[in-house]
């Protein structure tokens, strides 16, 4: 049925238009065949889950809604929420600066309030949709074990899908009230890759420095916490009683959630295209101005090829906080390294793997940058200097910035245990080499901007890169302990680099 | 290592490209050093392709290149040193400042410093940039950035300079300054073959006009040669414009399949 032309149900068909065909393309990469394959990959990625959940969560389902339970579900439901913030956020500001459609519909003599309120719902319900493939199945072993009243949970990701995008719209709005268009778009960036880590590294740092372990149940679990939350009738409480199936809970929860989205909806949307307009001056306005004027220095190719890649890294923004997640990440092994520092106990072995993951991903995530995500490859092709010269300059650049990431804590890891640094840097060596190896293979040709869908060009190189990266920090830990043990995940972790290079596609010289 | 000055920029010999077809197919074509050759075809009849695998950024199935005498496919790398490629979407670093984007050109063609920041300058000011020179190329029109990369095209002095339809999307002012840059370009010896939909561009521009479809060369020489090929259906005031004399050149093969 179409809707009668410029009503909100005629935008809203329009915008569900929009993201479907976003998300086949995003998952077929254009190919029809990879559809297919994608929707069977994720159909057992499901069933699979289901078989997770059970193991996980199934003797949970008669749980009666005491402290301990509401607490650790409150947790889980607020870990979740942050990370669905994190990424509203980043719609939302995508939103204000993309400008594929703003022109036409700013243009337009359609009201643009009504528009950008469709396009809220949009994110909210998007938020939800996207959250379910990983709650689904946990929601769904509940009910199977524990009987209907789990269903609530899914109406609380409703919930959470409203407030989250609800609260996304607000900040990246006073953002851009408070420090305006042109910081906006870095800050939000930031702010949303940091909300998105935050909850779990907190948890991780207050485990830490209460109980020298990193597990992040510790803490929620400990008496010290439980003593201090209120009672366990508090409304605090009600998006957990939500998801044990407490009606009135629910209808708190999603009647609180939704007013907060229209109240949003009312003030923002209405507004949203004088920002829309106002982001849009941020490009053509007063670019940035580099202060420094120096005299051109003497390169080689190389240099000049390894100083462009940091010199773009170093400006990007969007890049910078996707960097920044990776270091947030390494916050919490390097307050556990300080804290242990003196006790020289089996810490460190946990270390290994986390320090040696991190290279690994850190690596991939430049490698693509460097090598596919080249701006000006013509440029670079039609240059005088050989086509593997340029690659390992992109290569040595990549490198030189995990060295520099990783180099002072493995250093200060020495002092501590030179046997575990050892172990760790050859660690980061190669699941960093592993790492920028395979992006090599299926290197292709995009723009920088495409970075966040990097994995669609090869979804088989995404896991590749995951898979060596987790295998190498196993084969680390393990040779931490002993090396002989390690053998075996090494040899997992090398198979799986054979088999991507194996299957990557040959490359098709110039 | 010197190069022996060669009279031709440019020798294409049995030049070959297929892709689901054949999109350059066993294509001859040289071009004199000091010449302004204009190559002209309709859509996908291989001009880009041609001018992508002169630059070293496609491979031939078949046939040779020689620039400037250098045989481009045993030796790309010397052939490269000889060359300057600019595409109709300029590809510039959005994050780098035009001074940067030139001393990073520089660096890959391994121009002296002092001699890059000498001529780094003289382009700055020559394509009106220098104002701009510390900006990041973010913000840039097309236009500015069009400017930048010829500037990057130009800081290592190449003998050859092959563009693929450098004036689209330029307003008339940026337009005119890229066409004296050629110009100045070819006066001081320099060779530029260039693809162009503009054909008064061509028309004003080029010594000689190759008119290529379906990947073959079909017609090739001045405004008055390619008229007399075409039998001058000249008109009263003195010849056919070069459209005339294009659109039936283009539509004789058509005709004959």
């Amino acid at each position: 049925m179409i809707a009668q032309p410029g009503t909100a149900i005629w935008f809203a068909q329009h915008e569900w238009r929009l993201v479907w065909r976003d998300w086949v393309a995003m998952m077929s990469g254009g190919r029809r065949k990879r559809l297919r394959r994608a929707i069977v990959a994720i159909t057992i990625f499901i069933v699979f889950m289901h078989f997770v959940a059970y193991w996980m969560v199934g003797r949970f389902a008669g749980a009666i809604p005491d402290e301990a339970t509401l607490v650790t579900i409150s947790a889980s439901v607020l870990l979740s929420w942050l990370l669905m913030i994190s990424q509203a956020m980043e719609t939302t500001t995508r939103a204000f600066y993309a400008r594929s459609d703003l022109d036409l519909i700013l243009a337009s003599p359609t009201a643009a309030g009504k528009v950008f309120a469709v396009r809220i719902v949009t994110v909210a319900l998007s938020m939800a949709l996207m959250a379910l493939p990983l709650a689904a199945p946990f929601i769904d072993i509940l009910i199977a074990r524990g009987g209907w009243r789990w269903l609530g949970a899914y109406g609380l990701i409703a919930a959470m899908g409203a407030t989250a995008t609800a609260l996304a719209v607000a900040l990246s709005v006073a953002l851009f009230r408070v420090i305006g268009a042109k910081r906006t778009r870095f800050v939000a960036q930031v702010v949303a890759a940091v909300i998105g880590a935050a909850f779990v590294i907190g948890l991780q740092i207050a485990a830490i420095l209460s109980y020298g372990t990193i597990s992040r149940l510790s803490v929620l679990q400990s008496q010290t916490l439980l003593a201090r939350l209120p009672d366990t009738g508090s409304v605090v409480w009600w998006p957990a009683r939500a998801a044990l199936g407490d009606g009135t809970a629910l209808l708190g929860v999603l009647a609180l959630s939704f007013a907060l989205l229209a109240v949003t909806i009312a003030f923002v949307a209405p507004r949203f295209g004088d920002y829309a307009i106002a982001a849009a001056g941020v490009d053509t306005i007063a670019a940035l101005q580099v202060r420094r004027r120096r005299a051109i220095q003497p390169t080689s190719p190389g240099q000049a090829l390894r100083m462009k890649e940091w010199t773009l890294l170093r400006r990007d923004p969007w890049l910078v906080s996707q960097t920044l997640m990776q270091m947030l990440y390494l916050i919490p092994p390097a307050l556990l390294l300080w804290r242990s520092f003196d006790d020289g106990n089996g810490v460190y072995q946990l270390l290994v793997p986390v320090l040696v993951m991190a290279a690994g991903q850190l690596a991939g995530g430049l490698a693509w940058l460097a090598i596919s995500g080249e701006d000006a490859p013509d440029l670079v092709a039609s240059a005088p200097i050989p086509g593997s010269f340029v690659i390992r300059a992109k290569i040595e650049a990549v490198l030189g910035v995990v060295a520099a990431v990783f180099a002072p804590l493995v250093a200060v890891l020495a002092v501590a245990s030179l046997w575990h640094a050892l172990v760790t840097a050859v660690g980061i060596v190669i699941a960093a080499a592993a790492a920028t190896s395979i992006q090599l293979w299926f290197r292709t040709q995009a723009k920088r901007s495409q970075f966040r869908r990097r994995q669609v060009s090869s979804r088989l190189a995404t896991f590749a890169e995951a898979f060596s990266s987790i295998g190498w920090a196993a084969t680390a830990a393990v040779a931490a302990a002993s090396l002989w043990l390690a053998i075996a995940p090494a040899v997992l972790a090398l198979l799986v680099v054979i088999g991507t290079w194996l299957m990557s596609p040959r490359p098709q010289h110039a | 290592m010197q190069h022996v000055a060669a009279p031709f920029a440019l020798e294409l010999a049995g030049l070959v490209k297929r892709f689901d077809r054949p999109a350059v197919d066993g294509l001859n074509l040289s071009v004199r050093a000091g010449e302004f050759y204009a190559l002209l075809g309709p859509n996908g009849a291989g001009k880009t392709t041609t001018l992508r695998m002169i630059a070293g950024l496609l491979r031939p199935d078949a046939g040779s290149i020689r620039v400037a005498g250098i045989d481009a496919l045993a030796d790309p790398v010397a052939a490269k040193r000889m060359m300057a490629w600019i595409s109709d979407e300029p590809m510039i670093y959005d994050k780098l400042t035009p001074r940067e984007y030139l001393e990073f050109v520089a660096g890959l063609w391994g121009v002296a410093p002092a001699l890059a920041e000498t001529r780094a300058q003289e382009l700055l000011d020559w394509l009106k940039l220098a104002p701009h020179a510390q900006e990041r190329c973010e913000g840039f029109s097309k236009g500015m950035r069009q400017k930048v990369a010829l500037a990057g095209a130009l800081i290592h002095e190449p003998r050859l300079i092959i563009l693929d339809e450098p004036l689209t999307g330029l307003d008339a002012g940026s337009a005119r300054q890229v066409k004296s840059v050629l110009r100045e370009r070819v006066r001081a010896g320099g060779t530029v073959i260039m693809t162009t939909h503009i054909l008064e561009v061509a028309e004003r521009m080029a010594d000689r006009i190759g008119v290529i479809t379906r990947g073959k060369l079909i017609a090739e020489g001045t405004l008055e040669e390619l008229r007399l090929r075409v039998g001058e259906s000249a008109t009263a005031d003195g010849g056919a414009s070069l459209e005339d004399t294009f659109l039936a050149l283009v539509a004789e093969p058509a005709e004959a399949a």
